[in-house]
């Protein structure tokens, strides 16, 4: 693995907290074994049919940093931020949190991991057990992973976190359905919190809230990396939450990464065909409406991923190189790091 | 000449707790082949709006009070099948997901071939044709082969694609699109976007666009409505509106974009949270998240003015203009 | 779980039943039902179980209001000189508890396995349904009756009227369990995909805490649903095996029993022998089954939200 650039602007330049190394993982959709069973030339042949989500990808993740992660669906940043957090397992491929591998840990030896990494979810509405209060939920991190509290500093504990998500704590022992969805997503935060993690992997956070209370829960989640110290790994489709919000961004499609690099940098500057569509089809106010880069075709399934590079059926600089190898994730004269022939070649 | 206009209209709908005002006193018009966008975020009432026009709000909701003025008739005093007569054929709706909208065990052309015969006798072999004719016009390559093709076999931008060419099938005056682009992919967005602009421009088709984001109403819409728990606190032409807005939410959501702040620094948040329509406050419903309110936004409900193109709802405004 | 009275007031579900006239009469009737049959050793004119309490020369007597009743008997009385409405209260109590109990046996199987083959899937959880597949595929009726006849051929008539009541609740119970184990299975299947459940993994909880504290609780609705349907069959079903002479003994009767005893009289003039043990009955299974469907509808998540 190559270390990351120094030319960094204004973030906290640690080691690296995460390492994920050449991850893939594949989903089998073949069904049971029966339905696996086939009839090819005569003879029986087992068919598997997999969803390749993601697709060989190495990142690293400094200490302090807020990486986000962007793709449109099925891109696979929703599959790489579950396989962090080891909800589900890689087909190959390792993570690393601060040196030590933790993919192929058990769930006892995981356990402590458990306390510094945390993880926010997308639906605010579903991420709360309906059945719980509020009390309840929170108090649960806070039983498993700080047991040296007793029953007095937990409330405590959860008084001062619902202060700080910005939810009144007279509400503790009110139930999910009572709360509006931005409340529900604090509240989330709130239990994420509890544990006092390192580390929080935010899956598509505020897609589901309203704009301005989008721009709360965002205030929310800054506020609490400055003063937790935390890393964040963000992922999330909206562009303009990425410039605003994060330090380097990580472009994916077809579970490969297309672009790595500084926020700053690749908004100001996208070199991946891809990246540049998907910059340009931002609304942005007082645009043009007709002046988006126009991609080819449909996105192909990620069941038979293309050969080579995975966009080059899209792009119109593919030549035959793009077809049939693909292209490696190189760094650039700025430190951006590219998956691009075009690139490579000087093409573009 | 306008073609839709609607004046006063009010929908309450009966609750445990009382009955509840959705949709209080709007007014507003729409000319022939232009394209309005009505922005709000979820509560604000911009798809009861756009359901009352249509007479689709369930029971036991109901509209009140006001008129929706459409083609020389009163759409809120139609009975059903007046009102079917319309619905599909002069005036449009597109949902905002297309898997929703499709029926998963109807072939396209089944969708389709039924949407004209609703309203036109047509032998199947006919409006097929015009079928075929409506998916070339919304970009769908080889339309001859998706007639056959059920939902599921096409992804989520030609969904959309169909539901727009449904939409369009009977050549209507007006197309209504709650939130069409929200559940789209970016890219798949942005060419659904431009795909009905040029299609409301090339043939002259009405477009109310209903939607929370404002660089979507930026980009296709020539006038935009701004709607806050129920009312109409704002409306000009987008550009301007969008350029300098007058109304104090207005202003809040357009500051709390992350475009608008530099990155890295708190972004400029609106405090509270829109009211329940249960619980809208006394005079402005705005006041109590206004950074701005004086003593008369507590008692006084503002009312919707201006003396150009530009109206507001603000009495600061309108002190100011005055 | 947070309770209060007030809370319960504010409710849909409470707002629903306040305005819902079948369901308010039907819970007024079964609340009636059950009462009487708790009470039933308290209120009872006579004791029916009491095998020296009653008299032959008693037999047959009409109810009051008919030519030939007696004053002592408010109902009239059966073949053997037993008041009737003392039975009917007796014979109700023993329909409805072993209605209850039999599903509460199922229940239990039944939704441990539900719960395990749905969260952990896979060969286990097709190892599990394959099981409840084959025994769906034999009618509970079919099983009762061929498992309760050969045990009252083995031990004989003294013994089967002391373990009636336990035999056809474990047969009932251990029939019905399929029944429990899908809906809870299916409602896991559809929360396991939720995402407060990612949370609590992500916080590190172990499988079965998920399972019982988090996902079970949440299953609750359909399960309330279902349960109202299966203590009507439950009912039924022993109604229909006493029937059969393999349910209940005579000796301490239910009211699918008391129905048979009278079979044989209704056409020789004493109808009510039959008659209002079969008018309790069904009036019974009628509540329960229609204040299961105003339960389903209001516990609908659809109209709920």
């Amino acid at each position: 693995m190559m270390p990351m650039p120094d030319t960094a602007v204004n973030q906290p330049m640690g080691p690296a907290l995460i390492s994920i190394k050449s991850l893939y993982k594949e989903f089998n959709i073949s069904g049971s074994f029966l339905e696996e069973l086939g009839f090819e030339k005569g003879r029986p042949v087992r068919r598997r049919e997999s969803v390749k989500a993601i697709n060989g990808v190495n990142l690293e993740i400094q200490q302090g940093e807020a990486l986000c992660v962007v793709g449109e669906s099925g891109c696979g940043k929703t599959t790489v931020g579950r396989a962090v957090m080891g909800l589900i397992d890689p087909t190959r491929g390792e993570i690393h949190y601060a040196g030590q591998r933790i993919d192929n840990l058990s769930a006892v030896d995981r356990f402590p991991y458990r306390k510094k990494m945390q993880m926010i979810f997308q639906n605010p509405y579903a991420s709360l057990n309906p059945r719980k209060t509020v009390q309840a939920t929170l108090a649960e991190p806070a039983k498993f992973h700080a047991p040296e509290l007793n029953e007095t500093q937990r409330q405590e504990k959860i008084v001062a976190v619902m202060d700080s998500v910005g939810v009144s704590p007279k509400w503790a022992k009110r139930y999910p359905h009572e709360f509006s969805g931005g409340q529900r997503q604090r509240i989330s935060i709130a239990r994420a919190l509890m544990v006092d993690p390192e580390f929080i992997v935010a899956d598509e956070p505020i897609s589901a809230l309203d704009v301005s209370i989008q721009a709360q829960v965002l205030n929310l989640l800054m506020q609490a990396r400055e003063e937790r110290q935390l890393t964040y790994l963000f992922i999330t489709h909206d562009l303009a939450v990425v410039e605003h919000f994060g330090t380097r961004v990580a472009v994916m499609y077809l579970g490969t990464l297309c672009e790595l690099g500084n926020c700053n940098e690749i908004f100001h500057y996208p070199r991946h065909p891809y990246t540049r569509a998907l910059l340009s089809a931002i609304p942005k106010l007082g645009s043009d409406p007709v002046g988006h880069i126009k991609l080819k075709g449909e996105v192909p399934t990620p069941i038979n991923l293309p050969s080579g590079c995975v966009f080059h059926g899209r792009c119109q600089f593919a030549n035959d190189r793009c077809k049939s190898e693909a292209p490696g994730l190189n760094r650039t004269d700025n430190g951006v790091r590219v998956a691009c022939h075009a690139i490579e070649e000087n093409r573009l | 000449m306008s073609l839709l206009q609607v004046n006063n209209l009010e929908v309450e709908f009966p609750l445990l707790s009382g009955k509840v005002k959705a949709l209080k006193d709007i007014s507003f018009s729409l000319d022939k082949g232009e394209r309005i966008g009505i922005v709000g975020e979820s509560g604000a009432g911009k798809s009861v709006t756009a359901f009352a026009i249509l007479n689709l709000i369930s029971k036991p909701g109901r509209i009140t009070n006001g008129s929706i003025w459409f083609d020389g008739a009163n759409l809120a005093d139609m009975d059903r099948d007046q009102i079917r007569n319309i619905r599909g054929n002069k005036i449009s709706m597109i949902f905002q997901d297309p898997m929703m909208t499709l029926n998963p065990v109807l072939t396209i052309s089944t969708q389709m071939v039924e949407c004209l015969q609703a309203h036109r006798n047509l032998p199947e072999a006919e409006a097929k044709k015009i079928a075929v004719e409506k998916l070339r016009a919304v970009q769908i390559p080889a339309p001859e082969t998706r007639l056959d093709q059920y939902p599921h076999e096409l992804s989520g931008g030609m969904r959309q694609r169909v539901v727009i060419a449904i939409a369009l099938i009977s050549d209507p005056a007006l197309i209504i699109a709650d939130e069409p682009t929200t559940a789209l992919d970016v890219t798949i967005q942005a060419e659904i976007l431009q795909l009905l602009l040029e299609l409301c421009v090339n043939f002259n088709v009405g477009l109310i666009l209903i939607t929370h984001d404002l660089g979507v109403v930026s980009q296709v819409t020539q006038r935009t409505l701004v709607m806050y728990a129920g009312s109409i606190i704002e409306q000009g032409p987008t550009r301007e509106l969008i350029s300098s807005p007058l109304h104090p939410y207005t202003q809040g959501l357009i500051g709390a974009l992350p475009e608008q702040t530099t990155p890295g620094s708190r972004l400029n948040q609106i405090p509270g949270v829109m009211p329940s329509l249960q619980d809208i406050p006394e005079g402005c419903a705005f006041h109590p998240r206004c950074t701005l309110a004086v003593a008369k936004c507590q008692h006084q409900i503002p009312e919707l003015k201006g003396k150009t193109s530009r109206l507001c709802a603000c009495h600061l405004v309108d002190d100011a203009d005055a | 779980m947070n309770f209060s009275l007030e809370r319960m007031r504010r409710s849909p579900v409470y707002y629903s039943f306040i305005n819902n006239k079948v369901a308010m009469v039907s819970a007024a009737i079964l609340s009636t039902l059950l009462l009487v049959s708790i009470l039933a050793p308290f209120i009872a004119p006579y004791d029916p179980w009491d095998q020296t309490a009653f008299d032959i020369m008693d037999s047959e007597y009409p109810p009051i209001g008919s030519s030939g009743a007696d004053d002592r008997f408010l109902l009239g009385t059966d073949d053997m000189g037993r008041d009737m409405l003392s039975t009917i209260l007796y014979g109700t109590g023993i329909s409805i508890a072993i209605g209850i109990f039999a599903t509460i046996l199922q229940a239990f199987m039944g939704i441990s396995i539900g719960l395990v083959s749905g969260y952990f899937g896979s060969r286990l959880d097709s190892f599990l349904m394959r099981i409840a597949d084959i025994q769906l595929s034999f009618t509970t009726l079919m099983v009762a009756i061929i498992i309760l006849a050969v045990f009252q051929a083995a031990v004989g008539l003294n013994s089967y009227e002391r373990y009636a009541l336990l035999m056809i609740v474990l047969v009932i119970g251990i029939a019905e369990w399929p029944q429990y184990a899908r809906t809870v299975r299916a409602c896991v299947l559809a929360e396991k995909k939720k995402e407060y459940v990612d949370a609590v993994k992500v916080i590190g909880l172990r499988p079965m805490r998920i399972l019982y504290r988090h996902i079970l609780p949440n299953t609750f609705s359909p399960l309330l649903v279902i349960s109202t349907v299966q203590v009507a069959n439950a009912i039924i079903t022993e109604a229909g095996l006493s029937f059969l002479g393999l349910g209940m003994p005579i000796t301490k009767p239910s009211l699918g029993s008391l129905i048979r005893n009278g079979f044989d009289y209704i056409f020789s003039g004493s109808w009510w022998i039959t008659f209002l043990p079969a008018l309790v009955l069904i009036v019974l299974i009628l509540t329960i089954n229609l204040l299961g469907d105003w339960l389903r509808d209001v516990l609908n998540p659809k109209i709920y939200k």
